[in-house]
């Protein structure tokens, strides 16, 4: 995030540095610095259209080009990986139209633009992670009409959501919200973490690093501010649990980090490894290095 | 607990009203209404259909706005203290049940879910308790309490209904709004749920506010009566007085019709 409005910094020739006019990337950080000071509140704001469809994280990449600076290093990473398809588009769409380097290491970037996973490296107070959103509302599914949602945000009236997680223990014995699990930010905003596992959840408590949420059909931006308090919500006798995979990955053997299955032949057969491939490449190295030592 | 409050009126008034005017383009919905009601107390709206009655509880509950008129809460002005609050007594101090069940309900939510959702509303945060509350309060609205997990679209009519009550009434509210709760229902059916209402109105020393077609169910459960005709109310005063001695020509149409019946 340095130097965001310099002149020189222009990318490729005919596009803005990173590809939104600089009046369309005001509009974007002042929607941006309202959601850092409302955590957890969702602020709309003007989404422009992207050469990229809806569905492939058009609000988190509007979100990164409002933040982007020609020094900045930016990770990309869709499910856990940084070379899906998605995840690479987005990356060369950066590189073209701003020029920045780009990097598969947690450690080395200084904005990440995720969905589905937040990394298993802790974050610091000099990253950014920015969120691709499907879907802003936590209570769209429970109240589908949006004038009504926004009273129960602005009354905190968040009884409902406790009715969803009721429902499934009186049917299930658990609560059976596996992603997209809900939180309230700063014991005042119920929040939609976006798609990522809960078990990535208590990763964005008290975060070092600055959170942004895009969403961009919904239009709708929202943020968590560094160290702010997150608590997904649960009851005292049922408490929330991250939950993972009861394996250690093929490759790296974590027994701690978040598991992917995937299928090894035609045969049905099955192992499990990190969705994390930065994290898990990093521990196979290390292990290498040990075993050679 | 509020069971041992007084069961008369004469105190200050937990909710009243003065001037209440509303009109729906040509016709008055409600001209110039006063109200009010005390802890503890029953008052029946009775009147014939379109003369104000649910108008006048939507009014009474902060749902609607009149043209003219304050309505008060403990002396506050209820148009005048904002959205806000009007909600959060609306899930505390008060309840609202419904005639049409679907209307008080979420059907698609456990019995279990429905009842605990007040509770939850205000805070509750332990399954365990927010279960035990809710077996307690359908075995005493007389719904099997092995009904727990069933949704209410697999109850009947009266069941239903049933379960509204235990809903709302869970918190404890001071004074719940009841807008026909035996409307739709088989005759004896209703008999029995205004016995319901009448024990749990008395036993929780609840204020209720019920509009009824049914001049039997006002005799039953009412303290006072108020007689609406075309947004006016034409009489009211205490429920014995006004079926015994009607004055206005209207009530006492309404009086003769019933015996007649
Ligand atoms: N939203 C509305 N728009 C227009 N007119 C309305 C509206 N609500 C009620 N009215 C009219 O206002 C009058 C009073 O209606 P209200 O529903 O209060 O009567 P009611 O006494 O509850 O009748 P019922 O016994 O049939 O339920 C009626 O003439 C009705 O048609
Ligand atoms: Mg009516
Ligand atoms: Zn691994």
């Amino acid at each position: 995030m340095t130097g965001i409005d310099d002149p020189r910094a222009s990318g490729t020739e005919g596009y803005n540095f990173a590809y939104l006019d600089e009046a369309t990337k005001r509009m974007i950080r002042r929607a941006i610095l309202k959601a850092v000071a409302i955590p957890g509140h969702q602020i709309p704001f003007g989404a422009r259209e992207m050469p990229l469809p809806y569905g492939w994280g058009t609000g988190g990449i509007q979100v990164t080009a409002a933040i982007l600076g020609p020094a900045d290093v930016l990770k990309v990473i869709d499910q856990g990986a940084d070379d899906t398809t998605n995840a690479i588009s987005i990356r060369r769409f950066f590189t073209r139209v701003a020029g920045v380097a780009t990097t598969e290491s947690t450690a080395e970037a200084s904005i990440i633009q995720t969905r589905h996973r937040i990394p298993e490296k802790a974050l610091r107070e000099d990253q950014v992670i920015v969120y691709q959103v499907p879907q802003p509302e936590p209570l769209s599914k429970l109240e589908p009409r949006r004038a009504e949602t926004e009273r129960l945000h602005a009354l905190a009236d968040y009884g409902l959501m406790h009715v969803r997680l009721y429902e499934d223990i009186a049917r299930l014995g658990h609560i059976a919200k596996a992603y997209d699990y809900p939180v309230m930010v700063n014991g005042r905003y119920l929040m939609s973490p976006s798609p990522i596992p809960a078990f990535d959840n208590p990763k964005m408590d008290r975060m070092p690093a600055l959170q942004l949420f895009g969403a961009g059909r919904e239009k709708r931006i929202y943020a968590i501010p560094p160290y702010t308090p997150v608590r997904s919500l649960d009851f005292e006798d049922h408490p929330f649990r991250p939950i993972r995979a009861p394996h250690a990955c093929a490759l790296c053997g974590s027994t701690e980090s978040y598991l992917d299955e995937v299928l090894t032949d035609d045969a049905g057969g099955r192992m499990f490894v990190c969705s994390d491939t930065d994290y898990c490449g990093e521990r196979q190295v290390a292990v290498a290095q040990e075993a050679a030592e | 607990m509020t069971a041992d409050l007084p069961q008369t009126s004469g105190r200050t008034p937990l909710l009243n009203a003065e001037g209440l005017t509303l009109r729906f383009g040509a016709i008055p919905a409600l001209v110039d209404v006063a109200i009010d009601i005390s802890a503890g107390e029953v008052l029946a709206i009775v009147g014939e259909s379109g003369s104000g009655k649910t108008t006048l509880l939507r009014v009474l509950s902060g749902m609607m706005a009149p043209d003219a008129g304050t309505v008060r809460w403990l002396g506050d002005d209820l148009h005048a203290m904002g959205e806000a609050a009007r909600r959060r007594l609306m899930r505390t101090d008060w309840g609202f049940v419904h005639q049409n069940p679907r209307d008080g309900l979420r059907l698609n939510v456990s019995a279990g879910g429905n009842v605990g959702e007040r509770l939850m509303a205000v805070g509750a945060r332990h399954y365990g308790r927010i279960r035990e509350e809710a077996i307690a309060w359908l075995q005493r609205v007389e719904v099997d309490a092995a009904r727990i997990d069933d949704l209410p679209r697999t109850f009947s009519g009266g069941m239903q209904q049933r379960l509204q009550i235990a809903r709302t009434l869970v918190t404890r509210p001071r004074l719940v709004f009841m807008d026909e709760p035996t409307g739709g229902l088989d005759v004896s059916v209703q008999a029995r749920l205004l016995d319901l209402i009448r024990g749990l109105s008395r036993e929780l020393g609840l204020a209720v506010l019920i509009v009824t077609h049914d001049i039997a169910a006002a005799r039953l459960l009412a303290d006072r009566m108020l007689v609406m005709r075309r947004g006016e109310v034409v009489e009211h005063g205490l429920t014995d007085r006004v079926l015994d001695d009607p004055q206005h020509p209207y009530t006492q149409l309404l009086v003769s019709s019933v015996l007649a019946a």
